[in-house]
């Protein structure tokens, strides 16, 4: 039994004292305790993670400084890294890694690609949970084994690949090589322990990661989309095209650069299969190159005081480099566009 | 002005007199159809006939089976990978899933508008009209392009709101001309059958009334099955109705159809008086 009201009290006022003035009130969030607890230690967390990069960034930018104050801009156009002869430079190591970390992209992404579209798009059920399996196992694999793999299986066979390639594609400066490729008894060492062979190696640590990127954005392309394309007559392909590459743009773009950031640093492997080489040169078919990770796991254990300031100022670079590669990346994956604009 | 005193003009002022109706052609029939859910059977040897010019309405509670049905009509049962089924579909007497056909162009001829609107994003109003000729190859002039979106659109009941910014792009529409422009797009591609699975169930009142008044325009141009929720909305738009039904967990599977009049007013089997009077579902 509802309790009595009475009818006739009046249940609305007029908005009396329009333009008086009134301000929003401040609000308390009112979060029970439970939830302010998890907030703060979210927060610190992330904060904690924030710091962790912070004080790295700092730590290589402080160290480097005795370096930057000797050499000033020579730093970074000497390509000679000779600290007997006081000659010290990063114009090589920056053009090597670069190297490295292209060639890598250029094998590295379309094999990517065209295996999130696989996964996503054409493997039937039970064949994608084990081709996932499979890419994630490629993540797992240590790099040095990857170097081995490059040093001993891999660069045997490609040099013939880039021979091939200084054949036909010589005409281009970057597939150059300085020796004749047409001549009987053609020099194979002249195509060893290139940035073309540390490149490929370096693919395959990158694939599993631009895959992966790739693939959990394929994957979100909306059904509602997906159903309207097929509805219409489109093939996979249409829908593909129409549907998961404008949903997927920014996730190629951002796995990709997430995956240039993982090349740009890596260093085992390339430091097994190049032979390092202080030029600056585009000529990535040619034996012999460097890498900043290289250069500084490589000359790490003898280096006097100086030397490593020089190391840690070369390693400063590259930090920046891939921190900015990494961030811009990382842009582009988080404004993907999500599925909402077809919500009602 | 208010929204009670203004005047709303209907779709059909928009002049599809002055536009070719193509002709109704298209006789869709199921013949002892089953669907399954990997080992779930959903429905039971459902047959149902769908004549040209008429508006065929599938009614029924949740669960009973009717949208499977209807997305066996266009093959997109088959899109998901557990989905089963058996029976044949007849399009003018030839079976759509006979082996040899081509999934794409049957569902080029029998087109499909879903539930929740679903224009592509990416694309303009006038690119979304148009996005189903690309899929099925085929090449128009650009002065023929501007008509058939004209032509499409005003035949969806949309083309007086959006005649003036058709290079906009097809998210922004509200939800109801969002699904007008989805069965704009429908049409483009010159389909003899419209599948419509709860066209309305997301859309407010009046963009339902825009929608069934559409549906009322395109009747005669071809066969639409519609599912809906709303047996009012059944009564409004549809000609012949089925009625679906899955009782304690068998198969769905119709219980009654026949003329929507006869359904609604004298049904022959107690359960569809029950439903049609609202006492169930």
């Amino acid at each position: 039994m509802a309790a009595s009201v009475d009818l006739t009290e009046p249940v609305w006022g007029p908005a009396t004292g329009a333009g008086e003035g009134d301000q929003p009130r401040a609000l308390d969030p009112g979060l029970p305790p439970s939830d302010r607890v998890f907030h703060g230690a979210a927060r610190a967390v992330g904060l904690f993670v924030l710091v962790v990069i912070g004080s790295i960034g700092a730590f290589l930018g402080y160290q480097a400084i005795p370096t930057f104050r000797r050499y000033g801009l020579s730093f970074f156009t000497q390509s000679q890294w000779q600290p007997a002869r006081n000659i010290i430079g990063i114009s090589a190591v920056l053009v090597g890694t670069l190297e490295v970390a292209l060639v890598a992209l250029a094998v590295g992404f379309p094999l990517a690609f065209l295996t999130a579209l696989f996964i996503s798009e054409y493997a039937p059920a039970r064949l994608r949970s084990a081709l996932v399996s499979l890419i994630d196992l490629m993540a797992a694999v240590p790099s040095i084994i990857y170097g081995l793999w490059g040093f001993f299986l891999l660069e045997p066979r490609a040099i013939y690949v880039a021979r091939w390639m200084s054949q036909y594609l010589g005409w281009l400066p970057i597939f150059k090589v300085n020796t004749n490729p047409n001549a009987a008894a053609w020099a194979q060492s002249q195509y060893t322990a290139s940035a073309f062979i540390a490149g490929l190696a370096v693919s395959m640590m990158v694939i599993p990661l631009a895959c992966a990127v790739m693939r959990g954005v394929f994957a979100q392309a909306p059904l509602g989309e997906r159903e309207a394309a097929a509805a219409l007559g489109a093939t996979r392909w249409h829908v593909i095209r129409v549907v998961v590459l404008p949903f997927g743009k920014r996730g190629i773009i951002g796995g990709t650069m997430l995956a240039l950031g993982r090349a740009l640093g890596e260093t085992v492997a390339v430091l097994l299969i190049i032979s390092p080489a202080f030029v600056v040169k585009l000529r990535i078919l040619t034996v012999g190159t460097i890498t900043v990770s290289s250069l500084i796991a490589g000359r790490f254990g003898e280096a006097t005081s100086a030397q490593l300031s020089a190391l840690l100022a070369a390693g400063f670079v590259l930090f920046l480099i891939t921190l900015g590669i990494n961030t811009v990346a990382a842009v582009f994956v988080g404004r993907s566009r999500s599925g909402s604009v077809t919500e009602i | 002005m208010s929204v009670l005193t203004r005047p709303v003009l209907p779709p059909s002022a928009e002049g599809l007199d002055e536009v070719e109706r193509p002709i109704a052609r298209a006789h869709l029939e199921a013949v002892r159809v089953s669907a399954w859910f990997g080992t779930n059977k959903v429905l039971e040897r459902v047959s149902l006939s769908m004549p040209p010019a008429i508006v065929t309405a599938l009614i029924g509670p949740s669960g009973c089976g009717k949208s499977t049905f209807l997305r066996i009509l266009n093959r997109m049962h088959e899109s998901i990978s557990s989905a089963k089924m058996a029976g044949e579909v007849r399009l003018n007497g030839e079976d759509i899933y006979s082996p040899g056909r081509r999934v794409t162009e049957t569902r080029r001829r029998i087109g499909m508008v879903f539930q929740k609107p679903n224009p592509f994003p990416a694309m303009s109003i006038a690119e979304n009209v148009v996005a189903g000729l690309t899929f099925t190859g085929s090449k128009i002039k650009r002065s023929d392009k501007a008509e058939l979106i004209e032509r499409c659109l005003r035949r969806g009941g949309l083309w007086n709101e959006v005649k003036d910014r058709l290079d906009q792009p097809g998210g922004a529409l509200s939800g109801g001309q969002q699904q007008r422009l989805c069965i704009a797009r429908s049409l483009a591609v010159n389909p003899d059958v419209l599948l419509m699975d709860e066209p309305c169930s997301a859309l407010d009142p009046t963009s339902t009334r825009y929608i069934e008044q559409t549906i009322g325009e395109l009747a005669p141009d071809m066969t639409i099955v519609i599912v809906t929720h709303n047996m009012q909305q059944a009564a409004r738009v549809s000609q012949q109705c089925a009625f679906f039904l899955a009782e304690n967990g068998t198969p769905g599977g119709i219980v009654e159809a026949g003329p929507t009049q006869q359904l609604f007013h004298h049904p022959s089997d107690p359960r569809t008086s029950d439903y049609v009077n609202g006492r169930f579902g």
